[in-house]
């Protein structure tokens, strides 16, 4: 990256790293070579990078830095009155298909508030990213909120079995929907059964989408989604966009999600959600909520922007 | 506005076009411009761009196109493509197959002695994968052009294509082995224009299940 370009993504990050720290969330760090033990706790993207020190132990480059906060936050911060705020800048590694925006390694720019649990820890996330956006200065920025319990609980209530779930879960998260309406026909259901199960995933819009799933075995999770809602400002609210198909394929997402959307950009901008037993597989059970901006991203959509009317 | 809410769509030109066209026409999509310009990609008053099948899902992804017409066979080919796959449109349907030159079963004969086949396509990911799943070893030849030709020249002792009423097989002496995989045609959309023109998106697929 030449001059003109850091100087561009420094802009972003100093009016990010601006927001968030006049709100109270420290900025933190952890090395991007980690222990592969420390780095697979069956939690989150595993490392594509490894690679080995000289003693024969495996190092990993990070995927994210959700999973190091938590064991830090787990062991640091092992009797810190909560709610703990972070925010951090650093760069993760995943083996992708590079191409603009997802390179093998890219920067992160995100929020992890720990210690807040539900709605209001998430209603504040929800807030802190729209500032942060805002800050950026994207325009016609949205938010798709979803849960990530939602399914499972339709699933629970239909009474799907764990080995009968795996491939609807598999049409999920490759996003076809056709490949889910023929595996959902071959489990043999009622027909409003099999409704629920093809229909819910394709749910999105405005609160009309709330309504239209309650009553139902969704029910929690869209209470949970409505509270969440109304404890946002006006200008936080308009900007989501109720998801009822969102879901993201790390394991660590226990309730809310979140992704971020531009026009600008065919590809989120970013995304995060509610873990809230991640900290305790560390050894401090803890509620928390965070999310991650991709900046090379937010710099695309940015320069999109400038050129849409 | 066009019929289509302001959508952009990517069309397959080739065997797909003209139902292709023919679902557009039931959306109130004016397609005679279409029809009569064999050389022009792109029909932007009605949000229609033209393209070869294999290159839908790449607009698509990146957000040039909304929606996006192609083939099942296109698709399982690219399946790292973050695409949502939402309706079976039913037409342009094919069979992804195993042929080889008819009598003596010349694949199965080089897997028994030579412990591997080689196998000519289009398709390297989707026929890699298939062997892979039945447990066979394979040599894939990727071709750009006419793959009934390698069998024929002792280049492969099969192949793995498309085939909708297997003619051009039988005329090259081919007879089909295996079937792979039935494919039809799907309407694929980007992953950020599915959620942030939902409205405009369920509407296109309302009409085109109900027509």
């Amino acid at each position: 990256m030449l001059p003109v370009e850091m100087r561009e993504l420094r802009a972003i990050t100093e009016a990010l790293r601006g927001v968030w720290d006049a709100r109270g969330y420290g900025e933190i760090y952890t090395p991007a070579l980690e222990y592969e033990p420390a780095a697979a706790t069956g939690a989150g993207a595993r490392g594509a990078y490894r690679l080995f020190d000289e003693h024969g132990a495996v190092l990993a480059l990070r995927s994210d830095m959700t999973v190091p906060i938590a064991r830090v936050v787990a062991t640091r911060y092992a009797a810190a009155e909560p709610p703990l705020r972070f925010s951090y800048f650093a760069h993760a590694y995943r083996a992708v298909r590079p191409q603009r925006g997802q390179p093998r390694e890219f920067l992160q720019a995100g929020v992890e508030l720990v210690g807040a649990p539900a709605p209001e820890g998430t209603a504040e996330a929800l807030t802190v990213l729209c500032a942060g956006l805002d800050a950026v200065g994207l325009r016609d920025y949205r938010v798709g909120l979803g849960d990530a319990s939602l399914y499972p609980a339709v699933l629970d209530a239909i009474g799907v079995d764990e080995t009968a779930r795996a491939p609807l879960l598999h049409e999920l998260v490759t996003r076809d929907f056709v490949g889910l309406e023929r595996e959902v026909d071959a489990l043999g259901l009622g027909a409003e059964e099999a409704g629920l199960l093809v229909g819910l995933p394709q749910a999105r819009g405005g609160p009309e989408v709330l309504a239209d799933a309650e009553g139902g075995p969704a029910s929690s999770a869209v209470s949970g989604m409505r509270a969440v809602h109304a404890l946002l400002s006006p200008a936080v609210a308009e900007r989501v966009i109720f998801d009822l198909g969102l879901a993201r394929n790390l394991g660590y997402y226990t309730g809310a999600v979140f992704d971020v959307y531009d026009p600008a950009l065919g590809v989120p901008l970013g995304g995060g959600g509610r873990y809230d037993d991640l900290v305790g597989r560390f050894g401090r059970e803890l509620p928390a909520v965070g999310f991650a901006l991709a900046v090379e991203r937010l710099h695309i959509a940015l320069t999109g922007e400038e050129r849409m009317p | 506005m066009t019929p289509t809410g302001g959508l952009t769509v990517a069309v397959p030109r080739g065997a797909l076009f003209e139902p292709t066209l023919d679902a557009l026409d039931r959306l109130g999509l004016a397609t005679a411009e279409i029809r009569e310009n064999d050389r022009k990609l792109l029909f932007g008053e009605i949000g229609v761009i033209t393209m070869r099948p294999s290159d839908v899902p790449t607009y698509v992804e990146a957000g040039a196109a909304d929606l996006g017409i192609t083939g099942k066979d296109v698709l399982m080919e690219q399946a790292e493509r973050e695409v949502y796959e939402l309706l079976d449109l039913g037409y342009g349907r094919c069979t992804m197959v195993l042929a080889g030159v008819a009598g003596d079963d010349r694949a199965a004969e080089a897997l028994q002695r030579l412990g591997v086949m080689r196998v000519a396509t289009k398709y390297p990911k989707v026929a890699a994968a298939y062997f892979e799943r039945t447990g066979r070893q394979a040599e894939i030849v990727e071709v750009k052009g006419s793959v009934e030709l390698a069998p024929l020249t002792g280049l492969v002792e099969a192949i793995v294509d498309l085939t909708a009423t297997g003619t051009t097989l039988a005329e090259n002496d081919l007879v089909v082995r295996e079937e792979i995989a039935v494919c039809t045609a799907r309407l694929i959309a980007n992953p950020v224009a599915h959620k942030l023109k939902a409205a405009a998106i369920d509407d296109v697929l309302e009409r085109l299940r109900g027509g």
